[in-house]
């Protein structure tokens, strides 16, 4: 395949990204990235959730506009912040998430908002006539009179692509087109972004799963932490190595000294659930275990069920010696369970709530509340002293928890869960989008609440951050676990190889 | 270029930006009826005026208007609780009538007690009467994900037509010459004048009593916590460990009970029996009320004053100068849109392109 592919994308760029950089606030979403595109090729865009592909695609869609750098399409460069100016300059763009109108038919999708309101007339005929061309031209069937509501989620994509080459569009960019699609859809997209190479149209590609960056593309371009680590020919590099250069692997071994591993505190046995497949974990006190993989590989799944969110088709759980009786968020939590969640927007916090009745959130029925008043001298207390323990930078307890930046809303998650002095700590992604300082703080206090005694599970798509805080690491990939591995016994390239799907007994 | 119009998020606005937009939005709905008035042949001033003469202008006009407050206080607190938590109960009228209902049984001679107990006791059932009302699709919502703005809505209709049959044959007055009403209250079963002489009942008390005991409930007790945790944001409140389901019953309970209460002040302190027009849709109204006082319990007060208001008002005023009373609904509608796209600018800043 590699040889059918070779010789394309020579031609003339025709989508230039120079020197773009975005930052919000203390965060910088994309560094310095360029890249070109030229005619008939395709480039994968590969990064984990949060390297900044979508905010760099937002800003070629004039969604967001760029702090510095600039975007050229075909020669000449895009007004910044306009969303119609790459749409006119032929760009198209294909979302994960689809922009259609369920009730109405495909043509009337695919028409809708190419005319100005004052154009009136509209000949259906002609629109169908061209919709149906180009489905015949790339393989797109879809009947144009059918209502999208009726679609299928491959024919919706079929719609939007179509949609997009309706306006003539010669450069497309697909954002995670695979994420909803069946493998027999996928192949047949792959088909018509072939067809549509082949006729001179240029792709970019935005994924995370490897195979198939190896399969469509003729280059790589590899995105971590806002930056652009790598570039790569497709043909002249492996997934191995792609795996490795999305999560890093600069770091070998913890920073820590090694501790003598203490009892299971936390043990899950053959565990299926609709996304673990027989599934064992051990979590040990005095110990941090890393949970390494490429996003979407079950993380999520195994995260909910520690926490209580959700509970398991089968198999065993004992916490601290137990076997819970039911199976809760509030079970996890009276048992000792401390979580800190992937999402502090979403599921860590109450945004309109005040620090205070988010520092409580998790402790008000034992600690805040008598006979159902709440003691409310006694929580602003508690959370003085939250904010003075984990040196939380905040106008004060009665602030609304939004106005706080990332880093303090993550520092006082931490304080409401360490102050509980949990046995098992489960920490997803707990410094995602972070600045420098807030990451070390978060990370010490781990370190602080291991030497402590508690067991921690620490979940990250980040493998420098894996390598240098966890005394054991397990890879997880398509709902399995790797054994466990322990300090610095596994480089990040051999990590890498069981994060592509390598070494597990049995396939899924 | 087409003007394009964004809108952009505001931390923490301050209390002139909370308060500047609703202020605003009530001179622009003045603004629609007067323009309406001078369409309809009347001087808008002096239409204003009729209004306020109407609602406020003598003892008898502003006992009046308090008397019209008082379902609407009920029903408002009732539509605010539930809304809060995100519970959208659209089925106020339902479980109003069914406060009413359960005080005309109980209320006319099946059993007789003290005033001191009969009346806590009619009130309690009546309450319970309601929160059963809202128990069924608030269950059909926990238990199925069913919609409850459409179950709730589609219930008023069953429960006025259950209670159509009602007044039609088991509480059909025998001495009512046929009229579809139901037998008048016992003397122990009526809730007397807070003060003699003047039109007004303990209901309105009542009604006082029960948004001060929903402040206190929303700022003070677990209960409050939870139910503002759950309406904020329904995902982190479980993740916590609050029992969401519970916590949606639990306001289920104390929102339908709310307009029940409604219904049981109405007939135990104003109308002494139960017809089948003895609400002018204080059900919906409530939602109006609700909405206008910004989901607050002690702005529900407020809401249901100004409606009452403009209701009792708008009535006087047509009888004296002919400009038709739908003018008070044409207010009332307006004031309500343009109270929420004020909200909308309490939280937004309007920006161009």
């Amino acid at each position: 395949m590699a040889t059918e592919k070779r010789g394309a994308g020579q031609g003339e760029p025709v989508l230039r990204l120079l020197g773009i950089t975005k930052r919000f606030g203390q965060v910088t979403a994309n560094e310095n990235v360029s890249f070109s595109l030229n005619e008939g090729e395709v480039i994968a865009l590969l990064g984990e959730n949060g390297a900044g592909k979508t905010t760099l695609m937002n800003i070629l869609f004039g969604q967001y506009t760029a702090d510095e750098g600039t975007v050229e399409a075909f020669g000449r460069p895009l007004a910044p912040g306009n969303p119609r100016a790459a749409l006119d300059a032929g760009v198209g763009m294909v979302h994960q998430h689809f922009t259609l109108a369920g009730n109405l038919t495909v043509w009337e999708n695919i028409v809708l908002g190419t005319q100005r309101l004052s154009e009136r007339s509209l000949s259906p005929r002609a629109a169908k006539d061209k919709i149906r061309a180009l489905s015949g031209k790339f393989h797109l069937i879809v009947d144009p009179d059918a209502k999208v509501g009726s679609l299928t989620v491959g024919e919706r994509q079929r719609v939007e692509i179509l949609k997009a080459l309706y306006r003539d569009a010669r450069v497309l960019i697909l954002d995670e087109p695979t994420a909803v699609l069946t493998p027999q859809e996928t192949d047949a997209l792959f088909a018509t972004l072939r067809e549509a190479i082949a006729l001179g149209l240029s792709i970019v590609f935005i994924s995370h799963k490897l195979h198939e960056v190896m399969d469509i593309s003729h280059r790589v371009l590899v995105l971590r932490h806002g930056k652009l680590v790598a570039e790569r020919t497709t043909s002249e590099t492996s997934r191995e190595e792609l795996a490795t250069l999305m999560v890093g692997g600069e770091v070998r071994a913890p920073e820590f000294p090694a501790m003598p591993a203490g009892p299971a505190l936390l043990s899950l046995k053959s565990i299926f659930t609709d996304k673990l497949f027989d599934l064992d974990l051990e979590l040990c006190a005095g110990q941090i275990t890393g949970l390494a993989g490429v996003s979407g590989n079950g993380q999520g799944a195994l995260s909910d069920l520690i926490s209580g969110m959700s509970t398991p088709l089968s198999g065993e759980m004992t916490v601290a010696g137990q076997t819970p009786k039911s199976w809760s968020p509030r079970a996890a939590i009276a048992m000792g369970i401390g979580r800190i969640p992937e999402d502090r927007h979403k599921t860590g916090t109450i945004a309109d709530f005040d620090l205070t009745e988010n520092a409580i959130l998790e402790t008000y029925p034992e600690g805040f509340s008598r006979r159902g008043w709440m003691d409310w001298a006694r929580a602003h207390a508690h959370t003085e002293h939250l904010i003075e323990t984990y040196d939380v930078r905040c106008p004060g307890p009665e602030a609304r928890i939004r106005l706080l930046s990332g880093g303090n809303m993550q520092k006082l998650i931490l304080g409401r869960v360490l102050e509980e002095s949990p046995k098992i700590i489960l920490a997803n992604q707990p410094v995602r989008g972070l600045d420098i300082g807030a990451v070390n703080y978060v990370h010490s206090r781990l370190a602080a609440a291991r030497e402590a005694g508690a067991a921690v599970l620490l979940i990250s798509e980040d493998l420098d951050e894996i390598m240098k805080l966890s005394d054991r690491i397990h890879v997880i990939s398509e709902g399995r676990l790797s054994p466990a591995f322990g300090r610095g016994e596994m480089s990040a390239a051999e990590l890498g190889k069981w994060m592509a799907g390598e070494g597990f007994a049995h396939a899924v | 270029m087409p003007f394009e119009m964004r809108l952009e998020p505001i931390a923490e606005p301050s209390l002139a930006r909370r308060l500047t937009p609703p202020a605003l939005a009530i001179v622009a709905s003045f603004v629609v009826a007067a323009l309406l008035a001078l369409i309809a042949g009347g001087n808008p001033f002096a239409v204003f005026g009729l209004i306020f003469k109407g609602a406020f202008g003598s003892k008898f006009a502003l006992l009046e208007t308090l008397n019209r407050a008082t379902p609407l206080i009920f029903t408002g607190l009732a539509v605010s609780v539930a809304f809060r938590a995100k519970l959208w109960n659209i089925g106020a009228e339902a479980q109003f009538y069914a406060g009413a209902v359960m005080t005309v049984v109980l209320g006319t001679g099946m059993l007789t007690l003290p005033p001191m107990l009969m009346l806590p006791l009619l009130a309690v059932t009546a309450a319970l009467a309601g929160a059963l009302v809202l128990l069924i699709p608030a269950l059909l919502k926990t238990r199925f994900g069913v919609d409850e703005v459409v179950t709730t809505l589609l219930f008023n209709f069953i429960f006025l037509l259950f209670v159509s049959y009602l007044l039609e044959g088991p509480l059909k007055d025998p001495m009512g010459m046929g009229w579809p009403k139901s037998a008048r209250l016992i003397p122990e079963a009526r809730l007397p004048r807070i003060v003699d002489g003047l039109r007004l009942h303990w209901g309105f008390a009542l009604a006082l009593i029960s948004a001060l005991a929903l402040w206190v409930i929303d700022r003070k007790t677990t209960l409050g916590f939870e139910m503002r945790a759950v309406g904020q944001n329904a995902e982190a409140a479980r993740f916590a460990g609050i029992p969401v389901t519970k916590v949606i019953l639990k306001t289920a309970l104390l929102s339908g009970g709310l307009a029940a209460l409604g219904g049981y002040s109405e007939v135990a302190g104003l109308k002494g029996s139960l017809t089948q027009d003895i609400s002018p849709g204080f059900g919906y109204t409530g939602i109006v009320v609700a909405m206008l006082a910004l989901l607050n319990p002690l702005g529900v007060v407020l809401a249901a004053f100004f409606v009452a208001a403009i209701f009792v008002g708008a009535d006087s005023m047509s009888r004296a100068i002919g400009v038709p009373s739908y003018l008070a609904d044409i207010m009332l509608a307006s004031a309500l849109l343009l109270m929420v796209l004020a909200i909308l600018l309490t939280k937004f800043r309007v920006r161009r392109g």
